[in-house]
């Protein structure tokens, strides 16, 4: 009997979740019910789901969880997450878009931000949401889509320079175990440049978040979009972030996902480069310690000849952490002249973590350039016996090369005060 | 200032330093020359403080302090300072960096406080023109890229930065062109002064013309098989190490 109700529970109380609120979201009825669909056809993946497998989903979910929540964070106490002086902030608690806690009141010219919960009528939106993200593609996608309650819709006009970055801050306060979905789109139109940052913090919670967040970026002609990421959740934050990118010709792209803390990352980062001469690059650090674990997965989609793609990814392990790196390349025949780069580099500084890394790469064109390269060691002893031959003591000796070893990947961030403020996040951890 | 006596130290359980004994007194240069293998890059190993090295028998005390005892960054801070054979590329540390966190490590373990980053600019710009130091490698990651040359006026360059009261020069000549030697030589020569003293590891007599020691001693087969004045070195450039071989097994 307990069985049979432990098996069902969480499937059958999202879908009941989704009867209940479906007609009152946002958006196309039956995009939801299609993505509803999805996911009770393929259900929470367990770990003989090949794509989840190194993280527990299962265990994560356990428990009784709530759905929604009251706006109860302060501006007093957001205040620190505000962290970019002269950015425009965008506060989104629990998956809700904000606007009290955000300033969007004086926006360039030529840049939207709207409630995507109010966007519906919006004919940029409705055109574009939902139409990267593909609910058969992925459980979460589907789950988000199905059930997404909040989150931003950004617009930026035809030829706009939007020389503040745009910081999206998600805020996780909980009182009692939450499950959110929360949504964005992001549209760049041609010959746009803007810089993201979006952040992930834990404020004033003292229950389990599970924040299934789902990203749509659409990077058209010769647009130049900046998108960084720094997940900096607590304990009680489990993280499911997916992030999928379509890339027109011309455009450059550029992320760096930063994981600082959270009892539970996965990344999903999806690039599709759809169009000739365009330019991606990918970055991201992880620091793990405790029992967190952090997977990254990212797949860049090579569509067109004459496109390059440079990915970077670098970790450090500590204590009983795991940390995944999964990297597909796949150049599609068409994509002659394709360069495509991948390197994931660890540093494993116990015996009981755990790094699982994966380059795939795909290649169906013959006349490419691809490589890819992976390493996992443990810092260097003759590097650390010459720093101690200087007066450094080991401590200090261990500290400078792992802050060394994490600038490659701090250094590609191009906002200073970002750098800046990340710097100081790795020098406290490495205390 | 460094006594050493019936210094024996082996890795992996095969003994190369059969017992060593050597006086250093502030003020001198003392050159340690023999042939490859006779444990020549060990005894600076075991200066240094490298763990892979265990010490057997035999003692080295360091102005008072029994160096053995130390950790590698105390016997640093104690104003030991081994310039390396092979200097270790450090990519993501800036020089900079790296000298500024030494210097201040070493002054507080004296118990005094960080230095003003005044003096210590002013200090970088002395010392770079010493060793004739190019400003953009000082700022540069540590060695990453750097030739043979500058790597090794790397090296002289910490140590003037860092004012150790005993160098240990490990073949600091391998490797380098006539120019960058005379630069090198001539960084050690400046810095020398009635207080410190400095030991030439070497192979060859070629840096002795430019560092003259007051002392020579020929090292073979894990001892000091003989000590002399600065003319032995030449003797040992005419007459190859054969010589000193066929003395010690006559």
């Amino acid at each position: 009997m307990e069985a049979a109700v432990k098996t069902n529970t969480l499937k059958d109380r999202l879908y009941a979740e989704f009867e209940t609120v479906k007609s009152s979201l946002f958006g196309s009825l039956q995009i939801r019910e299609q993505a509803m669909e999805s996911f009770l056809k393929h259900g929470i993946p367990n770990r003989k789901s090949e794509e989840y497998k190194y993280v527990n989903i299962e265990l994560m979910l356990k428990g009784e969880f709530a759905f929604s929540t009251d706006k109860t964070t302060s501006h007093e106490q957001i205040k620190h997450t505000k962290f970019l002086k002269d950015a425009i902030d965008i506060v989104i608690e629990n998956g809700v878009f904000i606007e009290d806690l955000s300033n969007i009141k004086s926006l360039p010219k030529g840049l939207q931000v709207i409630n995507i919960a109010e966007a519906a009528s919006n004919e940029n939106f409705s055109k574009q949401y939902s139409k990267y993200a593909d609910v058969n593609a992925d459980i979460f996608i589907a789950l988000n889509t199905a059930l997404a309650k909040g989150g931003v819709f950004i617009h930026v006009a035809k030829g706009t320079i939007i020389e503040s970055p745009i910081h999206i801050i998600n805020i996780s306060s909980a009182k009692e175990n939450l499950i959110i979905n929360s949504r964005n789109l992001v549209v760049v139109e041609p010959n746009a440049q803007v810089k993201f940052i979006e952040s992930f913090e834990t404020v004033d919670s003292s229950a389990k978040t599970f924040n299934n967040s789902v990203t749509e970026i659409a990077v058209d002609e010769n647009a130049i979009v900046d998108y960084y990421k720094i997940q900096d959740e607590n304990e009680n934050g489990y993280l499911m972030n997916t992030t999928q990118v379509y890339q027109k010709k011309q455009s450059v792209f550029s992320t760096n996902t930063i994981t600082l803390s959270g009892s539970l990352v996965r990344n999903n980062l999806n690039i599709v480069l759809d169009d000739e001469h365009i330019e991606t690059h990918l970055n991201g650090l992880y620091l793990t310690s405790g029992n967190q674990v952090v997977d990254n997965h990212t797949l860049v989609d090579h569509r067109k000849p004459n496109c390059n793609s440079n990915e970077l990814y670098k970790g450090i392990i500590e204590d009983k952490s795991s940390a995944t790196f999964n990297g597909k390349i796949y150049v599609r025949k068409d994509a002659q002249k394709t360069n495509a780069f991948q390197s994931n580099k660890n540093i494993l500084l116990s015996d009981d973590g755990t790094i699982n890394t994966k380059p795939q790469l795909e290649i169906y064109a013959d006349d490419v350039k691809c490589s890819h390269g992976t390493s996992t060691g443990k810092l260097d002893a003759d590097k650390i016996f010459y720093l101690r031959a200087r007066g450094l003591s080991e401590t200090s000796a261990k500290k400078l090369l792992m802050h060394a070893f994490a600038s490659e990947v701090v250094d590609t961030l191009k906002i200073e005060a970002l750098r800046e403020y990340v710097e100081e996040k790795i020098a406290k951890r490495f205390e | 200032m460094l006594s050493i006596k019936n210094l024996h130290a082996s890795i992996d359980g095969k003994e190369i330093l059969k017992g060593i004994n050597l006086e250093v007194k502030a003020g001198e240069v003392h050159a340690i020359m023999g042939p490859n293998g006779s444990g020549k890059s060990t005894l600076s190993a075991v200066l240094a403080g490298r763990e892979e090295y265990e010490v057997t028998e035999g003692e080295i005390i360091f102005n008072g302090k029994n160096l053995l005892e130390l950790s590698p960054e105390d016997r640093a801070r104690e104003g030991v300072f081994l310039a390396f054979q092979y200097p270790i590329e450090i990519p993501g540390v800036s020089n900079v960096n790296f000298l500024k966190t030494a210097i201040n490590e070493i002054r507080a373990y004296k118990g005094l406080p960080p230095m003003e980053a005044k003096d210590f600019l002013a200090r970088l710009k002395e010392k770079q023109k010493l060793v004739e130091l190019d400003g953009k490698l000082a700022n540069r990651s540590v060695n990453e890229g750097f030739s043979g040359g500058e790597k090794k006026r790397n090296e002289i360059f910490q140590m003037a930065m860092l004012e150790p009261k005993l160098a240990i020069l490990d073949e600091t000549d391998s490797g380098l062109d006539i120019d960058a030697l005379r630069i090198v030589a001539g960084g050690v020569n400046k810095l020398k002064s009635r207080d410190n003293a400095t030991i030439v590891i070497t192979h060859y007599q070629r840096l002795l013309d430019y560092i003259v020691p007051d002392v020579v001693h020929v090292l073979y087969n894990g001892k000091i098989v003989k000590t002399g004045p600065k003319e032995l070195a030449l003797e040992l450039e005419e007459k190859g190490y054969d010589f000193i071989k066929e003395e010690v097994n006559a």
